[in-house]
């Protein structure tokens, strides 16, 4: 009884153990975003997007959407870049809770690299996993946005 | 050799979780912090997003919620004398204002207001029809709540909130001016009156009663002198407007989140200017110019109190009760949503204010009367409260009611000396 006990905690713990490394080691495999980006995108949200987002990235209830776990950051880079570059003014809704204050459009604010590296530190924190936003996108999706 | 494997893992796994501390395995009960010889009982959890509530002379608490629960968009909960609360529920939409009246329910949706008639119990007779007496109210989104109280001669007033911060091209913009004349006032950024009997009334039906309100939630009517109070939410966002005329903490404190009493045809000054609770004066707003210290308004009325920015008053009731001590009798309570918008300050509110009055006005300093409701002073983003009270409203034998729209929580608050 005891030794599967200690069985059980020993396997909790490296699963816990697991989970914090994992996506360090995630990133090194796959040579992701190196640390310039991250903290450039950190700088980014805190300077930017921390008033309405919130340092926790939990948003306002009713007002500002959270940032965390988010299906719209986690979502297709097209979609986000979109957002990012043009604001959003529809009253959002996640998990039935809807979201009215409006957000800004960040395309004259925020440079090409700006919004890659914020979307990219996004797309790794906050409980969020996703591919990083590059430059390239970026700017495709600036150039398409002014045809 | 397996052992020493097996017991450096464990060791790995104590350390791992052990900084896993943050995350409470049973979160702290939210304790009210209350001054000596009051009681708080919670009658209702769960509830969800309860916004105002309302309660009848024979002590029926009615919550009007802005996400349904199970469906409905009001809350009835009937004490079953000492054996709990029977609750009930009705309305398909969701909603913040709700009031009781001489034999009347009144609710609203974000565009319309309703009426429904009580019995002499205080029950709704006919839950299924209701009475639609306003409608097409602007609901664009950003603040849409409809708050309603009424005067003791047939009138209701609404609050219509400005669709917008500070009425820029772009809202919430950086750089983007300031429209002039802000056409936003027409139809929003005030209260209206209108009729409680009248059915479909529209804004042509009723009166443009004050103007330059950018958004009250909490408001009520003082039987003292027959005047209507209300609570501005002060505008958002100095720093990240403007950074080169205010700073984060400067952004933080100002402006100040204000109390007005109101006759027909004033005007508050929004968006033209803000009101400064340390110059102690309205200063022109920097999308129209203003610098930080031009004064403006001159047309427009003062607060009769200023409170801490970005606290967000979404609850005003006027004491009449005689269950607590004589000090609180014609004074106001004011429940504090706590803000989001002092960040990357910390963050602030989530209380029950009390503020004396004197022959109608305010008097004297205001104090915390209920704290604690988000479970601790540490807060830095409003994700992180565990409750946040929004409505309230006067028991019959004078207890006061707080609703908290994080989690749905009501409170009751007694008074017994002993």
């Amino acid at each position: 009884m005891k030794k599967r006990l200690v069985v059980v905690i020993t396997m909790l713990g490296a699963v816990v153990v697991c989970l914090n490394i994992r996506p360090t080691l995630a990133e090194a495999a796959r040579g992701g975003p190196g640390p310039s980006t991250m903290q450039r995108g950190q700088k980014i949200y805190e300077q930017t997007c921390l008033t309405c987002h919130q340092a926790d990235a939990g948003g306002v209830p009713g007002m500002t959407p959270p940032l965390q776990k988010s299906p719209y950051v986690q979502g297709p880079a097209v979609k986000v870049i979109g957002i990012v570059m043009n604001g959003l003014n529809d009253g959002v809704e996640i998990d039935g809770e809807t979201y009215t204050n409006p957000m800004p459009p960040f395309g004259t604010v925020l440079k090409d690299q700006e919004i890659a590296d914020v979307l990219t530190y996004l797309r790794s924190h906050f409980g969020n996993k996703a591919a990083p936003v590059t430059v390239t996108q970026v700017a495709r999706i600036r150039q398409e946005l002014k045809k | 050799m397996k052992k020493a494997i097996a017991y450096s893992i464990l060791f790995l796994a104590i350390i791992a979780g052990s900084s896993f501390k943050f995350l409470p395995l049973n979160p702290p009960r939210s304790a009210l912090k209350l001054p000596g010889g009051f009681q708080v009982h919670v009658i209702a959890d769960s509830l969800g997003a309860a916004r105002h509530l309302a309660v009848t002379s024979n002590g029926i608490v009615y919550i009007k919620l802005a996400k349904l629960k199970n469906g409905k968009g009001i809350i009835a909960l009937q004490d079953l004398n000492g054996d709990g609360y029977k609750k009930t529920g009705f309305g398909n939409y969701i909603g913040t204002g709700i009031y009781v009246k001489d034999g009347w329910l009144y609710a609203s949706s974000n565009t319309d207001i309703y009426r429904y008639r009580l019995n002499e119990k205080g029950e709704v007779i006919d839950t299924a029809h209701a009475e639609k007496i306003v409608t097409g109210l602007l609901d664009r989104h950003e603040h849409n709540s409809k708050s309603i109280v009424l005067d003791n001669n047939g009138y209701l007033y609404v609050n219509v909130g400005a669709y917008s911060n500070a009425c820029q091209l772009q809202d919430r913009a950086q750089g983007s001016p300031g429209i002039n004349p802000c056409p936003i006032l027409d139809s929003a950024a005030g209260i209206w009156q209108f009729r409680t009997d009248k059915f479909g009334q529209t804004y042509g039906d009723g009166v443009h009663f004050a103007t330059g309100l950018r958004n009250v939630v909490g408001l009520d009517w003082n039987n003292d002198i027959d005047q209507l109070f209300v609570m501005q939410h002060g505008r958002d966002q100095l720093f990240q407007l403007d950074p080169n005329l205010y700073d984060a903490k400067q952004s933080a404190e100002l402006p100040a989140e204000t109390m007005y009493a109101l006759h027909e045809g004033d005007n508050a000054g929004w968006p033209y200017v803000y009101y400064d609770p340390f110059q102690k004066k309205k200063i022109v707003s920097p999308e129209y110019g203003g610098d930080g210290k031009k004064t403006g308004g001159e047309n427009a009325v003062d607060p009769v109190a200023a409170y801490p920015a970005h606290m967000a008053p979404d609850g005003l009731l006027f004491y009449t009760g005689t269950m607590f001590p004589e000090r609180y009798r014609h004074g106001a309570f004011i429940a504090f949503h706590g803000s989001w918008n002092r960040a990357p300050e910390k963050q602030k509110g989530y209380f029950v204010v009390f503020q004396p009055f004197k022959n109608g006005r305010p008097d004297g300093n205001w104090e915390v009367f209920a704290d604690n409701f988000a479970g601790s002073d540490d807060i830095s983003s409003p994700g992180q409260a565990l409750h946040r009270p929004c409505g309230l409203a006067q028991g019959p034998d004078g207890a006061l009611y707080v609703s908290d729209d994080a989690k749905g929580t009501i409170y009751r608050i007694t008074y017994d000396a002993r």
